[in-house]
């Protein structure tokens, strides 16, 4: 269980920030800026919060009220920096080894060589490190950490500095640690794919404070996230699991709750749990369900709540029995059909607008 | 060949610079570490008071040392019982010869460790290291080259010290006539011209000679960081 209750000045800047979780991968989600990582800066102990406390699976790691507020060096928390900030004046094998050596063996449960299996570093230990790409960087940085044995994983934006390519390959490692280690990470970001795919548990930070939190499916449904992905990435989030492939066709079928989702090839297997975001710009809505049409994905909904119409542009908020989908369709579209609350109607999704990033195994 | 007289000057002359170097390195480089990456009330004053020697006449600094270790001084009245004397001993030039290079050395060491990255200091700490664990293993090896070029100058400037050294500790043969001092002495005896001669092309093969040593150190220590 992660407890985290502070508040701090940074400047002319004030960070309030609480929540609560014991989900493998809580995300700190808001815009560049918002303080998101001075508060993985007060959870590793390099940023002194003015009240509060934290806690890590009931070890108080600060407590304003009790004056406790142990030193970094004391507090078990792996990090992993945005550039990495490997030490560059040692190999990637005595990069991985500072922290290893500095934990008592008794303490140490993770082993070297699982390490160096999980994130593929065996071919790079005799390397320095200006030889290696961002990706390995990254990849020794997350190593380092975690032969520390840290109670806790602290992500500050790790594909920040990393290509599109590169990200792909460390969110599979990320992925591949929650599922292998069971070591509970906090990941910060300000990229919405990354933090639909990660979370398990989310916190939106605004202008320093924590906005919403929640389990992410919900949270990622929620309308304040449009204002922080910005208006173009509004939308909604579905968990669910795969149904089966059409080879044939080359498609996937994920089933939900309440319904079906058809999307291009996804790299899964049958009863795998994924979670897929649905923009709402990319949902249009029709009063029947069209009987020639191109689109895959018809989803019969009701109607829950259309947003003050200012300009051009209206989102309406619908129910696919429980599970939500918001629509973004022009106010005359809306006018047309006179939408409103309670009405029944069918959400068109196109199978390749399904953002495929944003389709994780959650 | 240098005779048996000029190797003597020339050992004494290494043997006081060397000694300076060592004295002054540890404290120097934790004085450079606290002017790097601390702030404290004074530090302006502090800064200053270090870089004294590099602006005051040498003259000035032997006459100060004179007054404070002489065998009236407050520190020499302390040390004599302990049976340290450095008035007139060649224990007291390197002390001159120290606190002549001290700022040199100060200087360079403490740009070498502003410009190592402090958040790899703390990227060390939260892999469990204590502050001088990290001092030790992180940002002294990333300041090396700054350590070794700075240790140069000031061995350098201990090779060179002549004023607060005759001042101090005087000119005394086999004590503390230093290579300068006896390249003093000979120019100011008639028919000293080429004996003065010889012990200038020394002092200079002696600076070469350190330079080069620097040299290949400061490479060796760019390789390992490279490695």
């Amino acid at each position: 269980m992660l407890e985290v209750d502070i508040e701090m000045r940074r400047g002319s800047f004030a960070v309030q920030v609480a929540f609560a979780s014991d989900a493998p991968i809580v995300a700190l989600f808001g815009r560049s800026g918002a303080g998101k990582s001075t508060v993985v800066n007060a959870i590793a102990g390099i940023a002194r919060p003015t009240r509060g406390r934290i806690a890590i699976g009931g070890r108080v790691l600060f407590d304003s009220a009790r004056g406790i507020d142990l030193p970094p060096e004391r507090r078990h928390v792996g990090y992993v920096f945005q550039d990495a900030l490997l030490f560059p004046h040692m190999s990637v094998r005595s990069n991985l080894a500072y922290g290893e050596s500095l934990t008592p063996a008794s303490e140490r449960f993770i082993e070297r060589g699982r390490v160096l299996d999980l994130l593929g570093l065996h071919g790079i230990l005799d390397r320095g490190t200006r030889e290696l790409s961002g990706g390995e960087r990254q990849r020794v940085a997350i190593g380092r950490a975690l032969l520390s044995s840290p109670r806790i994983l602290l992500m500050d934006e790790p594909l920040a500095s990393l290509d599109a390519a590169r990200r792909a390959e460390i969110l599979q490692y990320v992925e591949l640690l929650r599922d292998e280690l069971r070591l509970p990470m906090v990941y910060v970001s300000h990229a919405i794919e990354e933090v639909t795919r990660l979370a398990d548990h989310l916190v939106l930070v605004s202008e320093g404070k924590s906005i919403v939190e929640g389990p992410a499916g919900e949270v990622l449904g929620r309308p304040e996230l449009s204002p922080l992905t910005g208006r173009h990435e509004a939308g909604a989030v579905i968990e669910t699991r795969v149904a089966r492939h059409d080879e044939a066709f080359g498609l996937s079928i994920l089933a939900f709750a309440d319904g079906e989702l058809v999307l291009p090839n996804m790299d899964a297997l049958p009863g795998e749990p994924v979670r897929a975001r649905i923009r709402a710009r990319d949902v249009a809505l029709a009063l029947e369900p069209p009987r020639r049409a191109s689109v895959q994905n018809v989803l019969r909904a009701e109607i829950v709540r259309i947003s003050e119409a200012f300009g051009a542009i209206v989102d309406v908020e619908l129910r696919i029995g429980s599970t939500p989908l918001i629509a973004r369709i022009t106010r005359k579209a809306a006018t047309d059909l006179a939408l409103a609350p309670g009405t029944t109607v069918y959400a068109l999704v196109k199978a390749v607008s399904i953002d495929r990033r944003s389709v994780g195994f959650a | 060949m240098p005779t048996a007289a000029e190797l003597d000057i020339v050992l004494l002359s290494l043997k006081v610079a060397l000694c300076a170097l060592l004295v002054s390195l540890p404290v120097a480089v934790a004085v450079a570490f606290v002017l790097a990456r601390k702030d404290f009330p004074g530090k302006t004053l502090f800064d200053a008071a270090v870089h004294l020697p590099l602006v005051l006449p040498p003259v000035v600094v032997g006459y100060a040392l004179l007054l404070l270790f002489g065998a009236r001084g407050p520190i020499g009245r302390m040390l004599e019982p302990l049976g340290v004397v450095l008035m007139f001993r060649w224990t007291g030039a390197a002390l001159a010869a120290a606190i002549m290079g001290f700022p040199l050395l100060v200087r360079a060491v403490r740009l070498a460790i502003e410009a190592v990255d402090p958040r790899l200091e703390i990227a060390a700490r939260t892999l469990g290291a204590r502050r001088w664990r990290v001092f030790f293993t992180v940002t002294l090896p990333l300041a090396m080259p700054g350590v070794i070029t700075g240790s140069l100058l000031s061995f350098a400037r201990a090779l060179g010290e002549f004023g607060a050294t005759i001042t101090f500790v005087s000119n005394i043969p086999g004590e503390t006539r230093t290579l300068p001092l006896a390249i003093y002495t000979f120019t100011q005896s008639p028919g000293g011209d080429e004996a003065a001669l010889r012990l200038a092309v020394l002092s200079v093969l002696l600076s070469l000679a350190a330079l080069a040593v620097s040299e290949r150190l400061v490479r060796r220590s760019m390789q390992a960081r490279h490695a």
